[in-house]
């Protein structure tokens, strides 16, 4: 057993207003800078849609992620040599057009035109050649646009659909959407790192966040086709790959990343999980269906007597482990498995993990009238208005039987709290339906605690760094300080 | 006293500035070395230009330097006036093809805007230096016919006589213009190699192909260590 911890994340879809407060707190802090206007290292996408760069999540357009043949893991881009060969060209690059191209306005016409019979204008300009733009395509293009023949109907999770129910989906009443903001999922298994050719990119062991070395980076562009959830982006400008760090300087210094505070709806939890290494590369190789399950195997509990003992033989402390035992996301991900991670089939073990959203029928069409029908009461999981074939293609790798149990259970706390504060179901019915989702009326109460009335540090748990220790072995904490905020000694200017 | 000049001091001043340029600028602004790729900009040009272009000029760089290092090889090979048949034409036909791969890279650059608005004075400076060197290089296969014979008589003395710093210009001064320019103009690639993105070259990762896929990074035990 080699014990390694990791931040990982839960982002609970219910509780999502799709407000995107998230992305601009991330832009503000890290990417409002030349070159990187058009990466969101965190975006808020509509499902069904087609996301942002458009069709990330199909990997025969950009081969991200892991294959396995035969009994070998590779990268779906080839080995290395193969991979070498095309370093010249990548034919799996994203380029600028499957993103789009940054814009701005000339607001300076709103002040400066010439007196005329019409109203000025400010014209869109792009942020790369300054010339006037036909604004075509940006990064939350397909918000809300659920039935749209361009977004909404491209959706390749819509392949595990028949014909029928894609029509059905797309039926004006039973039209809906939900969202999933995305960041980098600081995997496991990471295939932005295993496509590198520089060795540029690395996973911290202490805490498993994943970094683009700027230093090293030598612009080989693999890891943006690598990457199957398109988190590492090319600047082009400096000529470097860059992603999402987690805001690591934040969290290194008790505050929780910048999207993950910002958080509107406050849908966000980060806490730490303790997981075996040495499994990683078996877990990795489960066929399709397992693979939820396999992952989940891969993380350990922080209770365990072993598990505690081999953390310390790797260097984690005591109080790490305490942090872990008080973990949000290892009660969402572990205890009750309501947390599921995006596209397990990429096969890079993604360490951020998603509340699937319960979208059941309410109501339905009939003859012109409103009709509720004689359901139960928020009706039955498989009737919900997204099929669980298409949740399975987000969230379980196609294997249905774990995303309905996560919404069962999360349905059963519904019921559960109604009888309790409403009263409009009876105790039995409610104890039935908890019983059908194998949850006790305790972990109800945690589950509804957790969702409705989490604080702030309760939803974040972060460990402790003791970067005070750390600054030491290199220099006096006392200049560090004085010296902290005077940003680069050199600026991070592309090379001639 | 040009030729001297040229063939006898400038390599020198080339060499040294090229070495001590991409220790200066390793050292103190790694930051900088990349391939600057504009493939994520424009990629349906770029396809036509890049891959015969590189994919060239690596095997006529090749050949050059087994004619410098084992000049005794390619006399073999050519003793057969068949193989040196073979030999000469895929040679021109590979610097035809990075001769197109250039042009379609300095055209690229030129007519797409937003590769335009990235190219920097000295990406300018290095195509048309590339494409000097280029256009004398497939002149003189041309016009003075078995290069790959006269090559190991005359250039590789010469440039093992500059490696062991005691340069014999003799052999370059009888050589014809277009050659002597093709000479030269290698000691300015040479020049401008640690200021321009021709850096990139160092930075082949061969290493990758046997890097184990991940790449973990232990912090707390660098600390143990010290």
């Amino acid at each position: 057993m080699d014990v390694r911890a990791q931040i990982s994340m839960v982002f609970h879809l219910d509780k999502c207003i799709g407000c995107h407060t998230c992305s601009l707190a991330c832009k503000n802090v890290w990417t409002s800078r030349e070159g990187a206007e058009y990466m969101w290292w965190n975006n808020v996408e509509t499902k069904p849609g087609t996301g942002y760069p458009t069709l990330w999540e199909d990997q025969t357009k950009y081969r991200g992620g892991w294959e396995v043949k035969g009994n070998i893991l590779r990268p779906k881009l080839g080995r290395r040599l193969g991979l070498l060969s095309n370093i010249f060209f990548n034919p799996f690059l994203p380029t600028m057009d499957d993103y789009y191209e940054p814009w701005t306005y000339k607001y300076g016409q709103l002040f400066n035109a010439p007196q005329a019979d019409d109203q000025p204008t400010a014209r869109a300009v792009s942020k790369v050649t300054g010339k006037f733009l036909d604004v075509e395509a940006g990064p939350n293009w397909d918000d809300d646009m659920s039935g749209s023949s361009i977004y909404a109907r491209n959706d390749i999770n819509l392949s595990a659909l028949t014909d029928a129910e894609r029509e059905a989906l797309f039926r004006t009443e039973q039209m809906v959407f939900f969202y999933v903001p995305r960041i980098c999922n600081h995997c496991l298994n990471p295939g932005c790192v295993a496509v590198c050719p520089s060795g540029a990119i690395y996973k911290r062991a202490e805490d498993g966040v994943v970094v683009v070395s700027q230093e090293k980076c030598r612009g080989w562009r693999f890891c943006v086709s690598g990457c199957p959830y398109k988190k590492t982006y090319y600047n082009w400008k400096t000529g470097k790959s860059e992603k999402c760090m987690l805001c690591y300087p934040r969290i290194e210094t008790g505050q929780p990343s910048s999207c993950f505070h910002a958080c509107v709806g406050r849908i966000r939890y980060k806490g730490l999980l303790l997981y075996d290494a040495e499994r990683i590369e078996s877990v990795a190789k489960t066929p399709d269906a397992g693979l939820v399950e396999a992952q989940r195997s891969l993380i350990l509990d922080p209770n365990d007597e072993r598990v505690v003992a081999a953390a310390r033989k790797n260097g984690i402390g005591d109080d790490w482990i305490s942090v872990a035992r008080k973990s949000p996301v290892y009660k969402f991900v572990k205890e009750w498995g309501i947390a599921l991670p995006l596209h397990a089939e990429f096969r890079t073990l993604p360490m951020l993990f998603y509340v699937p959203p319960v979208l059941p029928v309410l109501a339905s069409n009939t003859n012109g009238s409103y009709d509720l029908g004689n359901r139960d009461f928020f009706g039955k999981v498989e009737d919900s208005r997204v099929p669980m074939k298409y949740m399975a293609h987000l969230f379980s790798a196609g294997n249905e039987e774990i995303v309905k149990k996560a919404l069962k259970k999360l349905m059963a706390v519904r019921a559960y709290q109604q009888a309790k504060s409403v009263g409009n179901l009876s105790v039995g019915q409610a104890s039935a339906q908890l019983a059908e989702a194998g949850c006790s009326t305790d972990e109800a109460e945690a589950i509804f605690r957790m969702t409705a009335l989490p604080r702030f540090e309760d939803r974040f748990v972060l460990p402790p760094y003791h970067r005070e220790e750390a600054i030491e072995t290199t220099t006096e904490t006392i200049k560090q300080k004085g010296e902290t905020g005077l940003g680069f000694t050199r600026p991070p200017k592309r090379g001639p | 006293m040009l030729e001297t000049f040229l063939f006898g001091v400038f390599p020198y001043a080339a060499l040294v500035i090229m070495i001590g340029g991409v220790i200066w600028r390793y050292t103190t602004n790694q930051f900088s070395y990349s391939s600057v790729s504009s493939q994520f900009l424009e990629n349906r040009q770029l396809f036509w230009g890049s891959a015969p272009w590189h994919y060239g000029i690596i095997l006529i760089l090749l050949g050059h330097l087994v004619g410098v290092l084992f000049p005794d090889t390619i006399q073999a090979i050519n003793g057969v006036p068949v193989r040196l048949y073979i030999l000469e034409g895929t040679a021109l036909a590979m610097s035809l093809a990075l001769l197109v791969g250039l042009v379609v890279l300095i055209t690229r650059r030129v007519i797409s805007p937003r590769v335009r608005v990235t190219t920097s004075v000295m990406d300018g400076v290095l195509l048309f230096v590339l494409l000097f060197q280029v256009v004398t290089g497939i002149m003189t296969a041309i016009f003075y016919r078995w290069g790959s014979a006269w090559f190991i008589q005359t250039a590789t003395p010469y440039l093992r006589s500059v490696f062991t710093l005691s340069p014999n210009i003799e052999y370059m001064t009888a050589l014809p213009l277009l050659s002597k320019l093709h000479a030269i103009n290698f000691f300015v690639l040479l020049a401008l190699f640690p200021f321009s993105r021709l850096v990139h070259m160092l930075s082949v990762p061969l290493a990758y192909l046997w890097r184990p896929y991940q790449v973990v990074m232990w912090y707390r035990r660098r600390q143990i260590q010290q």
